[in-house]
């Protein structure tokens, strides 16, 4: 008698994603996903997806300090420093 | 920026005013965002991200560099943040109450699956995700629509996939800015990032 190793379904592929491209899941688990994606093209477009707004999420700058901000903070130093 | 945190520090205590500048450039639109988790407004958020800096400039000839400078300046924030929130009647985020793992949020629309009880493909894609033009992903509207998605993101998921994707952060320094468990912190990751790609779909799909 063989023990069919249970298929992992789409539905739960996506909520080991991040897990899977950080890396984080156990050896056996990272290799179903893999036997998943194997043959399964919307959870292959699924994964690249996530790649994709993972890399364009990268591109992105957080907003710049204010030049008010700054000068106040630059104050403050000035001031500790000469304390 | 001095080449080592050792220099850097030397530069601070000696009042090198370019060096503090340069740090505060690189720190500050990220304390604030994480303020945001904590209080209520920007506004209260750039006031606390502002006191950090005070609480920094205080503890400067007493830090002794057990922790980076980095994770030292987001303890600072972390505490300043909660006395703030506390004082303000505002509920902290993080409690174990709040534990985000407890209260499940899926990745995917369940709309989107067939159901687990499918005699052929149960829970498989009804609907599967169609591949992104190559054009559109680089053009400025699907920018535009990216920093909105992050924007709409709930504090705590907003935080953490900005540290982690825009700064490029480690996890063990989100972990210890933020006072997240590993679990915790790949959780609210997991549904920021889920959330933004769901953003961009309806989008890209017609692009």
């Amino acid at each position: 008698m063989t023990v069919e190793f249970e298929q992992l379904s789409c539905r739960e592929l996506v909520e080991l994603v991040t897990d899977y491209l950080e890396g984080m899941l156990p050896a056996a688990e990272h290799e179903r996903v893999d036997r998943h994606l194997e043959t399964c093209q919307g959870c292959r477009t699924y994964v690249e997806q996530m790649r994709q707004t993972i890399e364009l999420t990268g591109r992105l700058t957080v907003e710049d300090v204010s030049p008010e901000a700054e000068l106040v903070l630059l104050e403050a130093f000035r001031a500790w420093h000469t304390a | 920026m001095a080449a080592t945190e050792a220099e850097l520090l030397d530069a601070l205590r000696a009042g090198d005013e370019a060096a503090f500048a340069a740090l505060v450039r690189e720190y500050h639109p990220s304390l604030v965002r994480v303020a945001r988790m904590y209080v209520s407004s920007q506004a209260t958020a750039e006031e606390v991200a502002q006191e950090t800096w005070l609480g920094v400039l205080n503890g400067l000839d007493r830090f002794e560099g057990r922790s980076s400078l980095k994770t030292w300046i987001f303890r600072i924030l972390a505490n300043i943040a909660k006395t703030r929130a506390v004082r303000d009647g505002r509920t902290l985020p993080f409690s174990a109450l709040e534990d985000p793992a407890r209260v499940p949020e899926p990745a995917v629309g369940a709309d989107r699956f067939l159901d687990t009880e499918h005699p052929r493909w149960p829970g498989h894609w009804s609907v599967k995700p169609a591949p992104w033009p190559d054009e559109a992903l680089v053009a400025a509207e699907t920018r535009d629509r990216l920093a909105e998605a992050i924007e709409a993101l709930p504090a705590t998921q907003r935080a953490v996939i900005t540290l982690r994707d825009i700064e490029g952060w480690s996890s063990e320094e989100v972990r210890n800015a933020l006072e997240l468990s590993e679990t915790n912190q790949r959780v609210l990751l997991h549904r920021a990032r889920s959330k933004v790609r769901a953003a961009l779909e309806p989008y890209l799909e017609q692009a």
